[in-house]
């Protein structure tokens, strides 16, 4: 009997981890929520030398600037239409080369790439000249297309946009004629030119230290993990910063030159193309990451051709 | 104080009480160091742990800081098989004495100092010590290379032996352990002098984050070539000593001792040879399929002799019925069923990864690979410490209902969690990101399910073997009075031995 009972509890428990669980891509009732931050804003990083990378190398990187934000759906949509009214892109099936000998078709809006140079070396794939996928129309993505017309969802228009591919959002930079930033431009702008306590440079955009309500990542328990679960949800451009939402109190984790989300909620694509590899890194960390992550000199990567719930992206000039 | 002397001795100088002072040190960081990550970090409990202990985790170190714990840990599990070794392979009673001795103080100095500069500031005298420590492990291992010499006359084995032994009677199962240790030796110098190069102008990193890098430097290839030979020898010295426990001996013993050797010596040349060989993981591979059928023996043999023990009583014993004695002792049955589920969640992963990598692999984004190479690595560690335990549990003389509950807890705790952790490194084989949520939720829970199971059971027995150091006829001084009984009779074996020498040497003078 006491063997029955420690088999049922023990069934019970794991069947309430099998219970459904919302996923990224069929959250679509969440509200609206303004976080007061102007998302055409763009800062000026000045000249000049900082501390590169995790072991502190200084390195001299010119004048640019850089959005204040990521890229929001709304603004990606609009792209989307006008450049298909341009022609410059279209709707339709993409070939989706994932390696060698693997091509997918996807369906989504895509336009036209270069190419890269190619190197050849071992385990790199060549990037050709043709079209390419820029965003994939499936699952997790918040517009909707009819009619020849994205429109963004209501809830997400303040969201970054993910689902794109570096494709995708080169292509949206190109067309505003801007640009996506090099690594070096993008770690700058996270973490200044500060030396912390310890001798080193900070180490998260808005300083030492990272709790909950500081960024988005994995299990900060933030308004949208109460509301979706553990892995969340990509929260609104800028929404840490500093303001109280219904009851949620964020920290202003706004980055030394005024840049939100340099940590957490969505990786975010470089415009490096590094030698002998086709791999396109990313920074920043994203809502399905730990803390670790968010610290200012990790990088993901993947092929150009990948998307995702928590790959976005933001521009530079 | 005679009272505390006497528990002292057996704690310090008995094989047993070492080993499970080791087991608890291990079981101490375990459960210190264990509430830093994972679900601790979500209940807030790892603040807790920081502002009472008062460690200081600047974020930029924090892969240094990993490296140290692994160390420690590494270190300690290095121990406790040495400890396994000197008692189950036969060597002069000094030479089990000053490596026991060696290896203590080494991997005791290694751990409190290595731990210190790790995560309580960067005094430089605590790294020292904690190279010293080192160091006094490594010395440790040159003495049980030089005790466990195979060609030592006493250590031949007669024609008729059932093990494996050469022409000449060397025993090659001695041989095993004695390339093993050598490899070991030449593989931990390996990562030395890499490690040396550490504060002059060598940067920490973890193996997992250099992936996709194309051009690696000759320092970066060698301590990955490191850190992978290390786990793979502590998996054959606890292969071996097993093999040890279930007397393995016969047909199956004398193929799969000479195939381990040349296993090992593979293995750790392909580790090595990455720093220069293109090809070296071929030659990874050659050997990993010489020391993995190697240790499939040892399953056959091991599973054989319980099968036949179980159902000695029994004409002719059906499939259930040789189910059924297959599994009544899980832990011996454990030993081997680890080793075969070791297959679905590390070498199949490993080899799924080698042949699907630019197909698969490398589609994902560098993160999924990363998690996919860390988790079958830790799932590999975790295994030889489940079968640690089901050793050392067995020399504790556990026995009845007790023994039955801690080795199926280990065995369903852990292949759970190392089960559900290989679903969830592999999760983008069956799910999108877009849908993973509620397999992420699965998995995790189950991963923490298992895990908590087997170290709430690695608590209880340790505070069993606590509580018992305070009985007087506890179980602690039968081990103690068994081992020093074993050490007489060695030691008189030994004196008449060379009584006898003597007595040969006058002979022949006075002829």
């Amino acid at each position: 009997m006491k063997k029955m009972i420690f088999s049922l509890l023990l069934i019970g428990l794991l069947a309430t981890a099998c219970a459904p669980a919302p996923n990224v891509g069929a959250i679509n009732d969440l509200p609206y929520v303004d976080t007061g931050v102007d998302t055409e804003a763009w800062a000026t990083v000045p000249a000049g030398d900082f501390l590169f990378g995790q072991h502190d190398h200084v390195t001299y990187v010119d004048e640019f600037e850089i959005m204040i934000t990521n890229v929001t759906v709304e603004q990606y949509a609009n792209y989307l239409n006008e450049a298909i009214a341009s022609g410059d892109i279209s709707v339709g099936e993409f070939d989706l080369k994932v390696a060698e000998e693997l091509t997918l078709q996807k369906e989504g809006a895509g336009g036209y790439y270069e190419g890269d140079p190619f190197d050849a070396y071992k385990h790199e794939e060549e990037i050709e000249e043709g079209d390419q996928l820029f965003i994939a129309m499936e699952d997790g993505l918040r517009m909707t297309y009819e009619n020849g017309i994205f429109t963004t969802m209501d809830a997400y228009r303040n969201h970054p946009v993910t689902m794109v591919t570096w494709f995708g959002a080169n292509a949206y930079c190109e067309y505003y004629d801007t640009r996506l930033p090099l690594e070096v431009e993008w770690e700058k702008a996270a973490r200044g030119t500060e030396i912390t306590e310890n001798g080193h440079g900070r180490p998260f955009a808005w300083g030492t230290e990272i709790h909950g309500n500081y960024a988005n990542y994995y299990s900060s328990a933030d308004l949208f993990e109460k509301m979706y679960g553990k892995l969340g949800n990509t929260t609104p451009v800028g929404f840490y910063n500093g303001q109280t939402y219904e009851g949620y109190e964020t920290h202003d984790s706004v980055s030394p030159y005024g840049l939100y989300d340099m940590g957490g909620n969505v990786w975010q694509w470089m415009g490096d193309d590094h030698a002998d590899q086709h791999y396109r890194h990313m920074r920043g960390g994203s809502f399905y990451t730990y803390e670790v992550d968010l610290r200012v000199w990790k990088f993901n990567s993947a092929g150009p051709t990948h998307y995702a719930p928590e790959i976005g992206f933001r521009c530079a000039q | 104080m005679k009272e505390l002397a006497k528990r002292f001795d057996y704690l310090f100088r008995s094989t047993r009480g070492l080993a499970l002072v080791a087991i608890a040190a291990v079981g101490i960081v375990t459960a210190i160091w264990g509430t830093l990550s994972g679900p601790m970090v979500e209940w807030g409990v790892r603040d807790i742990t920081v502002k009472v202990l008062g460690m200081d985790l600047v974020q930029a170190d924090r892969e240094g800081r990993i490296i140290m714990l692994y160390h420690t840990i590494a270190m300690t599990v290095v121990a406790i098989e040495v400890y396994f070794m000197t008692e189950i392979l036969p060597m002069k009673r000094h030479e089990q004495v000053i490596i026991n001795a060696t290896i203590t103080i080494g991997y005791l100095t290694a751990i409190i100092f290595g731990l210190f500069f790790g995560y309580f500031g960067h005094n430089f005298a605590y790294h020292g010590l904690f190279l010293v420590g080192q160091s006094l492990v490594f010395f440790g291992g040159i003495l049980l290379v030089a005790a466990l010499w195979p060609w030592k006359k006493e250590y031949l084995l007669p024609e008729d032996s059932p093990y494996a032994r050469t022409k000449n009677g060397v025993n090659i199962e001695r041989a095993a352990f004695f390339v093993m240790a050598i490899a070991t030796l030449v593989s931990a110098t390996w990562g030395a002098v890499t490690g040396s190069f550490w504060a002059n102008g060598h940067e920490t990193f973890l193996g997992e984050d250099l992936i996709r890098i194309p051009h690696k430097t000759a320092l970066q290839k060698a301590i990955i070539g490191h850190l992978h030979i290390m786990l793979t020898l502590i998996a054959v010295a606890i292969t071996l000593i097993v093999g040890r426990w279930m007397d393995f001996k016969g047909k199956l013993h004398k193929w799969a001792m000479p195939i381990m050797i040349i296993g090992t010596i593979t293995i750790t040349f392909g580790a090595l040879s990455i720093v220069w060989m293109e090809w070296a993981h071929s030659t990874i591979y050659v050997g990993s399929v010489f020391v993995m059928f190697s240790a499939l023996l040892y399953v056959i043999f091991s599973w054989d002799k319980l099968i036949k023990e179980g159902t000695a009583d029994i004409e002719k014993p059906n499939f259930f019925q040789k189910i059924k004695a297959l599994t009544d002792d899980p832990f011996k049955f454990g030993s081997g069923w680890q080793m075969v589920f070791m297959n679905f969640t590390v070498s199949g992963v490993g080899i799924f990864m080698a042949i699907k990598l630019e197909e698969i692999f490398r589609v994902w984004p560098h993160r999924e690979e990363r998690i996919t190479l860390t988790g079958h690595w830790h799932i590999l560690s975790g295994i030889i410490a489940t079968i640690i335990l089901f050793y050392f549990m067995d020399l504790s003389g556990i026995k009845g209902k007790a023994r039955k509950w801690a080795g199926w807890t280990i065995i369903i705790g852990s292949d759970l969690a190392f089960g559900a952790a290989t679903v969830f490194s592999m999760k983008r084989l069956f799910v999108s990101d877009t849908a993973q949520q509620p397999l992420v939720n699965t998995t995790m829970l189950i991963m923490d399910f298992g895990l908590a199971a087997i170290l709430v059971l690695l608590a209880i027995f340790l505070g069993w073997r606590l509580i018992d150091l305070f009985a007087k006829d506890g179980v602690w001084s039968d081990e103690f009075a068994a081992e020093k009984q074993a050490n007489a009779k060695a030691d008189l074996e030994a004196q008449k031995q060379k009584l006898a020498e003597i007595q040969a040497t006058l002979d022949e003078v006075s002829k």
